[in-house]
């Protein structure tokens, strides 16, 4: 079944290597069958002529070629796997937080699933996506894409389903007991259709009201004015814009950096601002609390005049403009199983 | 090639000296071999019967035989039993120990009580693992996975962890010896470029032995020290790193699997040239290639973090580096079939096993290529396509190689032969036996089953019916031998020294051998596998 | 003046220079195990360094930079007695030896009394990671992190002196039933080769917990 706009890529890569490997295996094994068979020894004493046992020529012909074959098998593999990694700008957010051994779905206008995820046809989709205790694997086989969700940060995937139907969702990451139970489906659905369900589902808020909800009750509002008088910075036109940290580096306010400044204040400071004021919430906040947060600080709307950088893939958007290094940060000690020996 | 005196042998390694605290104090390598053998062959069986359970259990989607929890203790005790205590031992520290100080015409290894050290240390570990089966298992899968297995696990976990940590010193102890013996050892005229590929061979393994394995015990280490403490090393809650676990646990366990396949390549590079009366095609190109299989094998652990949260940029590099690993490999291949182009091909069993190496170390080797290969290996990854890859080249490789390994070198071990006719049989029941069980896996992960599923969508059912009686014909494969193969110890055909003709050293003394090795130290003028140079000594032509 | 020692060659050597050599061989391949060893941890210290400059800088601050610099000291004037020793059993001189000998374990068990006075301090002002710790100030599981690393790499450290100092033990014992002789030194050369790697182990220790500290 394929039924995503990098699945037929996914298809001609596969089966080209089948063929080319195939191939050369099908060769191989005629040469060794052929030998096996056509020089059968004959007598026990039987001693082949001496003939000679190396060719510089062939050596440097199998080595050389299946080279240029792998170079060329990476390549296409690497090209295949930047489209899988790479989201296009318009792509429908999704958040997703896994843990033993459920998947909850939330999209920002406050549809709620468990297991499951109703999405249009044709749009592409990405996924925001953490965990609150082990390492799970979100897997659409599908849609050949999978990715690792993390504790402690985000990671993010994206794909455009090509097709409607129903498709398999497993984990692909052992977590434990019910790790095979762990499954759903995703449902792909005409426009139409997708906005009727829309309109249909329960009546909650949008994740964006629920997060103005929670920046009220825990304060927030207090310190982020948003007239620019209060202690702490303005967060209207906050999400995706540049920050200027104490030290004169940058960083991309993005969802990893909102999540970070909840969970380990203290890892970046904003210029200007002073660097013990802003509470700790890793006991307070649970990690749906922080998408809800962080979809009503996005609400909040851009700046005028700043551009929206699109999160070139699932790692790098984490970390803002550090140079590769991962910043753990600390998830809410609230729904973890307390660790037994 | 060498100029032994014969002088008719009255005791050998075996009758020498008799009892059990000779056996139990011996510092014989070939007797040390043997203590070896019995103790892998031993955990082999443990962790096939996890198998059989679990090949059982996966007849039915919803799986009757055992519940969840048990399921994921039999993978994963099946995992580290099979990786640790058969896998990466079995050739090295049977044959290994049997044969290099035999191949390079010395009387012992460099240390031979280190040698004797290392079994009992390989002992204890096991012990201490199977302490932790007992006790209740550990449900980690053989990979100890953080956060689960140092916070969310309820199951023996610092148990398992510590049985794996002690026999780790184990493969450093045969790791040092192996690399001084080889070094030091040889007898006069042996250079480097006359010693048997299977020399070569060792020597890469060894150096993974040493400079991985140490990795592999700090990061266990670290585990246990977490789960003990309640610290955070790689608990994100207290600050820590999930990955960092990761990487830290492929550094060594991507080569690892180098280990294990390695040594597989040795026989298999004895037993070709032999079995087929020419000398190993390119013979300098397969030598440096063992050495760059183990170095570049330590650049390439990367690959198993594709879609485990490893930057863009690393996994392309990783990608990159795994495609250069492929290619001594593929050589290897190449120069193993070209070996048998024109030669004097005998269909004994040792030859059997060996080809059939060759068809599935090539399969599986092959689709490695589909997971390096990034776009590939997102869909891939953690799916049955996985698992069938590692078996090809761990079962179809690996115990292939050392069941022909077993076959070859049964006369020289034991003086007698194994009974032809029922060997090659097997070594067919395992082949045929062999392919049912993994290759509707290869389909399985295409079709997305992920790996480590006790239970599973009704639309796989077929393909693991398919895999469970593949699953039984193997396991009557790997039976058989061990009937026969104890059997012939004691009732099988006088061999003589050299039955199969062969050229190396090994063969130039008795079967089974002296305590000795040699009466008298051998003198090496040859290149190795000099049929033509030798052919009146071994009566051929 | 004992030179009736001569060297103990084992069956399966050749000659006297084979076994020295390949002794001397296998102990420095078992060093390299010990760098990979140790190597695991220095990285994933240098990781978690990289991650939280300011809580290891804390924890740094923590340490007490006068103990540490006196065990170095104490641990590299044991490194050159050592290699005095080897050198007193090279040229066959089995007093001068053994009283090296002595001095090196004596230099060694000053290093562990002041390394486990040390942790006892850290102890003391609930440093120690796991029930023990406590920590009022921002980041405490990071400023943990560190002293994680600590005890686990001092620790292990720690531990290989113990062994080392075991060793030498041995070593003196056999010096002293005068086993050693100009012609055969091999066991005090490996001896010190791995109490000079032990001591090189510490010198990077030292560099990356004491010395970051006084930085901030």
């Amino acid at each position: 079944m394929s039924a995503s706009s990098v699945a037929g890529e996914f298809n001609w890569l596969f089966w080209t290597l089948v063929v080319v490997c195939g191939t050369v295996a099908t060769a191989i094994a005629c040469v060794v069958i052929y030998s096996a068979l056509r020089y059968h020894r004959k007598n026990e004493n039987e001693l082949p002529p001496p003939l000679p046992s190396n060719n510089i020529r062939l050596e440097a012909a199998w080595t050389i070629i299946p080279f240029f074959l792998f170079m060329g098998m990476f390549a296409w593999g690497a090209k295949l796997y930047f489209d899988i990694e790479r989201p296009p700008d318009d792509a429908l957010q999704v958040y997703v937080v896994a843990k033993q051994w459920m998947w909850k779905t939330q999209q920002l206008d406050g549809a709620r699933e468990i297991n499951q995820l109703h999405v249009p046809v044709g749009q592409p989709v990405k996924l925001l996506m953490t965990s609150q205790d082990v390492i799970h694997s979100f897997y659409v086989p599908a849609f050949r894409i999978k990715q690792d969700v993390l504790p402690g940060r985000y990671t993010s995937i994206w794909f455009q389903a090509t097709k409607p139907g129903k498709y398999h969702l497993f984990c692909a990451e052992y977590c434990g007991t019910k790790h095979s139970g762990m499954i759903g489906w995703i449902y792909v659905m005409e426009r139409q259709q997708y906005q009727h369900w829309l309109q249909e589902g329960a009546a909650e808020g949008s994740l964006a009201s629920d997060g103005e909800k929670l920046f009220h009750q825990f304060g927030c509002a207090n310190c982020h004015h948003f007239d620019g008088q209060g202690r702490c910075p303005n967060l209207q036109g906050l999400f995706h814009s540049t920050v200027h940290l104490a030290g004169g580096t940058t960083v991309l306010a993005d969802e990893a950096y909102i999540r970070r400044k909840l969970f380990d204040p203290r890892a970046t400071t904003v210029e200007g601002y002073d660097k013990d004021v802003m509470p700790d919430f890793s006991h307070q906040l649970t990690e749906e609390d922080v998408i809800q947060l962080i979809a009503y600080i996005r609400s909040l709307g851009p700046a005028p005049g700043s551009t929206i950088e699109s999160s070139p893939g699932s790692t790098p958007s984490q970390y803002g403009n550090q140079p590769g290094i991962a910043y753990p940060g600390a998830p809410p000690i609230l729904n973890r199983t307390p660790g037994m020996r | 090639m060498s100029t032994t005196v014969a002088v008719p042998v009255e005791t050998n390694y075996l009758t020498e000296k008799q009892g059990i605290l000779s056996w139990l104090l011996t510092t014989d390598h070939k007797r040390i071999g043997l203590l070896y053998f019995f103790s892998v062959t031993a955990f082999f069986f443990v962790g096939g019967f996890f198998a059989v359970l679990m090949r059982l259990h996966l007849l039915t989607p919803q799986g009757v035989i055992v519940g969840p929890e048990t399921y994921n203790k039999l993978f994963t005790m099946h995992g580290i039993i099979m990786v640790w205590f058969f896998l990466i031992p079995s050739i090295p520290a049977t044959l290994g120990n049997f044969l290099i100080p035999m191949m390079i015409g010395a009387k012992d290894l460099a240390f031979p009580k280190l040698n004797l050290a290392s079994w009992y240390v390989f002992m204890l570990g096991g012990a201490v693992t199977l302490w932790a089966l007992v006790r209740g298992g550990v449900d980690t899968g053989w990979t100890f996975y953080t956060p689960f297995s140092t916070t969310y696990s309820t199951t023996y976990v610092v148990g398992a962890a510590l049985g794996i940590f002690i026999s780790g010193f184990s493969s450093i102890m045969t790791g040092i010896n192996f690399i001084a013996t080889i070094h030091r050892m040889r007898a006069p005229g042996l250079t480097w470029f006359r010693l048997p590929i299977f020399i070569w061979s060792h020597y890469a393994t060894s150096m993974i032995f040493v400079l991985a394995t140490p990795v592999l015990a700090i990061t266990l280490l670290m585990v246990c020290f977490e789960r003990l403490f309640q610290v955070g090393i790689f608990d994100p809650a207290l600050g820590g790193d999930p990955v960092l676990f990761q990487h830290m646990f492929w550094f060594y366990s991507h080569p690892a699997v180098y280990v294990m396949i390695l040594p597989a390549m040795a026989v298999v590079s004895e037993i070709i040239p032999v079995f087929s009366r020419r000398p190993i095609f390119g013979y300098t190109a397969v030598a440096y290639s063992s050495v760059a299989i183990a170095v570049v094998g330590f650049l390439v652990w990367g690959h198993h973090l594709f879609v485990a949260g490893e930057s863009v940029y690393s996994a392309m590099a990783f990608s990159f580096m795994s495609y250069l690993v492929a290619i001594p490999s593929a050589i290897k291949v190449f120069n193993w079939s070209a070996t048998m182009v024109k030669g004097s091909i005998s269909w004994d069993t040792p030859m059997l096993y060996a080809i059939g190496f060759l068809g599935l170390f090539t399969i599986g080797g092959m689709t490695g290529l589909f997971l390096a290969a990034l776009g590939l290996d997102v869909h891939v990854t953690d799916t049955y396509f996985v698992v069938a890859h590692f078996h090809y080249i761990m079962v179809g490789g690996a115990v292939m190689a050392y069941l022909g390994g077993v076959h070859y070198w049964w006369p020289k071990i034991s003086g007698k032969m194994y009974p032809e006719g029922l060997a090659r049989l097997s070594a067919l029941i395992v082949f045929l036996g062999f392919n049912l069980t993994f290759f509707p896996q290869f389909v399985l992960g295409f079709l997305g089953m992920p790996r480590r599923y006790a239970a599973y969508p009704d639309e796989f059912q077929f393909l693991h019916v398919l895999s469970t009686a593949g699953a039984s014909i193997l396991g009557v494969g790997y039976v058989l031998p061990l009937c026969y193969l104890i059997w012939a110890w004691k009732y099988g055909k006088e061999a003589g020294p050299n039955p199969w003709r062969a050229t190396g050293l090994e063969w130039q003394t008795a079967s089974p051998p002296p305590a000795q090795n040699f009466d008298t130290t051998p003198i090496v003028t040859r290149p190795a596998y000099d049929f033509e140079g030798m052919k009146e000594e071994l009566h051929l032509g | 003046m004992a030179d009736h020692a001569a060297a103990l060659v084992r069956e399966h050597f050749s000659t006297a220079e084979q076994q020295r050599e390949t002794e001397t061989l296998g102990m420095w391949i078992f060093l390299a195990t010990e760098v990979m060893f140790f190597g695991g941890l220095f990285v994933a210290f240098t990781v978690y360094r990289m991650y939280y400059p300011q809580a290891f800088g804390t924890g740094s601050a923590g340490m007490n930079i006068v103990l540490g610099s006196i065990n170095t000291a104490v641990l590299i004037t044991s490194s050159f007695t050592m290699a005095m020793a080897v050198h007193s059993a090279e040229v066959g001189n089995p007093r001068l030896l053994t009283l090296l000998l002595i001095v090196t374990m004596l230099l060694g068990c000053i290093f562990l009394g002041i390394k486990f006075t040390e942790y006892y301090q850290h102890f003391l002002e609930h440093r120690m990671p796991g029930v023990w710790f406590d920590y009022a100030g921002p980041a405490a599981s990071k400023v943990q992190m560190f002293f994680v690393f600590y005890y686990f790499m001092t620790g292990l450290h720690a531990l290989h002196m113990i062994v080392g100092v075991g060793v030498l033990l041995v070593i003196l014992g056999r010096a002293m039933a005068g086993s050693f002789s100009a012609g055969y030194s091999t066991p005090v050369a490996m001896a010190g080769l791995y109490w000079s790697f032990v001591d090189i182990i510490w010198v990077f220790l030292f560099a990356i917990f004491y010395l970051q500290g006084l930085h901030v």
